[in-house]
This record gives structure tokens, sequence and C-alpha cells, in this order.
């Protein structure tokens, strides 16, 4: 028996030997098995996987994700420029309009419009946008600092917050859990962030994550960490949930992973990330990659990310050949078994001609054919909190 | 009957020149949550130390590798119903196939139980 490693993040060649992250000590006293990921010994699984993804998705899973790039951008007082009029020359979002306390997914884009990371960029209190903060993907993190540390001014800071660690507590029941060691939480609406402070230790908490469910991301200093991932399980609605769980539960959440979903070679309109191009910003231009995302969108493009659900058992994995009769129209980027749907569902780029929902495909794996059926996503409903009705 | 182990964490229980293949309780517990096994068909040929079963969990897929040459006489149908028995039962309802034996002098350099044990606890 031979088992396949797990996939991982794109490499950078810069990354360092494996890296150890604050609550290493916390996983492994916590039962956690640990592999290699983006450049850092994390926790695949407690349990197990099936168990940590049901457990999120009834009550509330606990992520350490500290392995992703938390940066901040900043312009100080009287500088030429604003810290968001400047990054918006990389991404296509509305960062300068973006309130205080509000967040926006975006992408850094090179100057084909081929995707370089996919993230989340926060205005961080000023309403002036002069301090940004954004997380990166973990592989990505050292990529994105050079890339953005040669096309940002001068004059703009960029810092990377190595000694601050990010939970993610993710779950139908995160909402009562956090605000009951942090009173107020539970006011935030999705995509919102705000400063709390828990036993005198900072926490800057956003209401945001990677699974579909309603949730939190907390980022802390380090020290902080083990004590407050402590009292969050000690709330037995809460267990921890490894990265196996994780890629489950955004899979089910039609949620793209760089490096498998999203690369260089791929851009925003092919990738369905529409979305992330503000129609302000399509129109005045002004950043990386405009030129191709504006001729896409008018043109349509040659192939698109779209949802597959799968007919019988056997998952299809990454690299899998998406099939129209004996024509490859296709590639798997992800795939897997859907746990809180049981059956497989992947995702996949396919010739857009082929690409419309309910069209009927099949998959090769190891010479047998899967029948396989385009699907809307995300294939299980988001559950975000966006206020009272 | 006799059971010998590889390290590669089957299992081969062998009755005259006839076996039955499965994979160790440790291969389960490495594997996870499995949801798919593909086995092979009778009639199909083994050869020693090659591909003979795809174990899917929900985290990847792993090859099986045959631990004798030899045929397939039948795989076990449970596991098209039920692949959960490959976690809830390895070593017994959890069998992956049947086959027989080329060449007995392959069962040499497998391992005995208590040696597989030891093996294990070194991992």
């Amino acid at each position: 028996m031979n088992e396949a490693a797990m996939d991982t993040e794109t490499e950078t060649a810069e990354a360092p030997e494996t890296g150890t992250l604050p609550l290493d000590a916390w996983h492994r006293a916590n039962g956690a098995r640990m592999v290699e990921f983006a450049g850092y010994s994390m926790p695949i699984q407690y349990t197990g996987i099936v168990a940590e993804h049901d457990w999120t998705r009834e009550s509330a899973g606990l992520f350490d994700v500290s392995h992703m790039g938390q940066l901040t951008i900043s312009s100080g007082e009287g500088a030429e420029e604003n810290a968001a009029t400047a990054l918006e020359r990389l991404l296509p979002g509305n960062i300068a309009g973006l309130k205080p306390g509000r967040m926006r997914y975006s992408l850094l884009l090179n100057d084909d419009g081929g995707i370089l990371d996919d993230l989340i960029v926060t205005n961080l209190g000023s309403d002036t946008g002069q301090t940004l903060g954004i997380v990166v993907n973990g592989a990505m993190k050292w990529d994105d600092i050079a890339h953005l540390r040669e096309h940002l001014p001068d004059a703009i800071t960029l810092n990377l917050h190595d000694d601050r660690a990010l939970l993610a507590l993710q779950g139908p029941k995160a909402a009562a859990v956090l605000d009951n060691l942090v009173p107020g939480t539970r006011q935030l609406t999705f995509m919102t962030a705000a400063a709390f402070e828990w036993q005198g230790v900072p926490l800057w908490v956003s209401r945001a994550g990677y699974t579909g469910e309603d949730g939190f991301e907390i980022s802390l200093p380090e020290d902080g960490a083990a004590a407050f991932a402590d009292a969050l399980i000690a709330d037995d609605r809460v267990k921890p949930v490894g990265l196996g769980a994780r890629d489950s539960l955004r899979l089910e959440a039609g949620l793209p992973l760089y490096g498998h979903d999203l690369s260089p070679e791929t851009d925003p309109v092919s990738a369905g990330l529409g979305f992330a191009l503000s129609k302000k910003r399509r129109e005045s231009g002004g950043w990386m990659g405009h030129g191709t995302c504006v001729t896409r969108l008018a043109d349509g493009c040659a192939e698109r990310r779209v949802g597959l659900v799968l007919s019988g058992r056997l998952p299809a994995r990454e690299g899998a050949a998406v099939m129209h009769g004996e024509t490859q129209v296709g590639r798997v980027t992800s795939g897997g078994f859907s746990p809180t749907l049981g059956h497989p569902v992947a995702m996949a780029y396919v010739a857009s001609e082929h690409a419309a929902e309910g069209t009927e495909l099949t998959l090769d794996v190891r010479g047998r054919r899967l029948d396989a059926r385009v699907a809307p996503m995300p294939f299980v409903p988001h559950k975000y909190y966006r206020g009272e009705a | 009957m006799s059971r010998y182990y590889t390290e590669d964490h089957e299992w081969i229980e062998v009755d005259g020149d006839a076996a039955t293949v499965g994979i160790t309780d440790y291969a389960q517990g490495q594997l996870g949550d499995i949801v798919f096994v593909e086995l092979p068909a009778a009639g199909t040929k083994l050869t020693k130390g090659k591909d003979a079963a795809v174990v899917e969990s929900v985290k990847a897929a792993s090859d099986v590798y045959s631990p004798v040459t030899g045929e397939v006489t039948e795989a076990n149908p449970a596991l098209e119903e039920d692949p959960a028995l490959v976690n809830t039962a390895p070593e017994t309802e959890g069998w992956f196939f049947r086959a027989t034996i080329d060449d007995m002098g392959e069962l040499d350099g497998l391992m005995s139980e208590a040696k597989y044990k030891e093996f294990v606890a070194g991992l």
C-alpha cells in the first residue's frame, strides 16, 4: 500500500525548510497527525476527516491557518498616494471604496490577467484607506511580497506579521461560542472585521472563512494563541479540525484553491470570479491584467471553471481528463468525496461549449469512465451571516 | 492456514495454493475514511509487488500491491456496497480479493504477525 501524499500548494523557491507554527505543540498535544504543507508542519487531521468535516457543518470547528501570510500595507500621513490607491494598480477590486472594517475578496493578477494569488483585503480602520490588511495563501506569501514590493511605491510600507497566529472558528455554533468568550463579536456581519480583546490579548476578528459556513477568523499575537485555542475547545461545541476537512469543506462550498483551481494560467473570467472585477474598475482600468479581463468579458473565454457532480462513489482527483465522447474537453483541478452529500464532486476547467449546467460528460479515472454532470456551485449552500433580515 | 504481512501493509492468508489478500489495520488507520475500493476482476493476472487494487479515501487514492504472483479468483463483493468495511474490519470481512499463488517460494520474504507488529511499532 502506498499512500499518495496529499496535494500541497505550489511551493516557492524562496520558501525555507519545513517551518514550525505557533500552535505546533498544541496540535500534537491534541492528537493531530502532522504533515508538511505550504512549507510548514501542519495538522492534517485529529480524529478523522469525515468526523471533523461533519462536526464543522453541525457545530463548530477550530482551524489553525497561521501558515497564511498576514500582511499590512500603509501610507503615512502626508504620503503622496494612499495605500488603497497604490494597491488598486495590482488588483481589480474597488479598494479605495472599502469602508473601515469592511473586507473584500480580490486577486493579484499579472500583466496577462493570469492569477498570481487570491486574497482578502481589509480596511483596518482608516477612512482614507491608509492602512490595509491583506491575507494571502501560505505557499504564495513570499512570491506575493516580492510582487507587491516590486510594484508598490517606496513610500508605501509593507509588513509581514509572522509573529501573529490566525485561527478560524467555523460552523453554525461558531457565533454563539465566540460571543460567549469575546462579547460583541456576534454583531459582526459577513465580510466585516473589528478589534476585540480577550484576557488582555488583542484580537482582530473577521466574520469570514473558507468552509461555506458562518464563522470567524481571529488574528492574534502568537504568544496568546495556545491559551485562546484552549479556551475555544473548552467549549463542548468546538473541536479542532485539520487540513483534510478544510479541503473537503471548501470543495463542497465551491471555493477555489490556489495552486489547483487557480494559477497564472487561469484568469478571473475563466475561473468564474467575475464578481471580483468591480464594475467601476472594469470601466476605469489602470490595473494589471485589465486588458485580458475586459476582452474575456466581452468575447467570452475558451474554457470555464465548473462544478461536476459524479455518479457512483469513485472520486475523480486533480488531473483527471474531462471527456465528451472520445474527445478531451477539460481537466479536473480539485475533486473528492463529499461527506455532506455522500457522493463525489469536482471542480474542472471545461471548454465553454460544454460548460453549461446540466451538460453530461465523463471523467477518465485510471481508464474507467465516470459519468458526471455540470452542476452549479456551491454544492452545499453557503450559510453566511449577513445580519438580521 | 497461515497469515503473512508485507512492508506495504498488505496481509495475505494462505490455504494451500489459495490466498486471501487485504490491507492491515495500521494501513486503514493511515488512510482514514475509505469511500471506494477498486478491485481486480476474477482472471486478472497478478505480479508480486505490482498494483493490484486502488483504495480511495476522503484524503487520497492509494495503490495496493499484490504480495504474490498469481491469478485473481474472486473480488470481495461486499466492498462495492460498503467500502467502509475496510475501516471497520480490515483483517476479516474487509478482505480485497482471493487469488492463486504461482510460486510458494514468494512467501519466504514476507513477515509473520509478530515481525509485522515489530515493524509497525518502529514506524
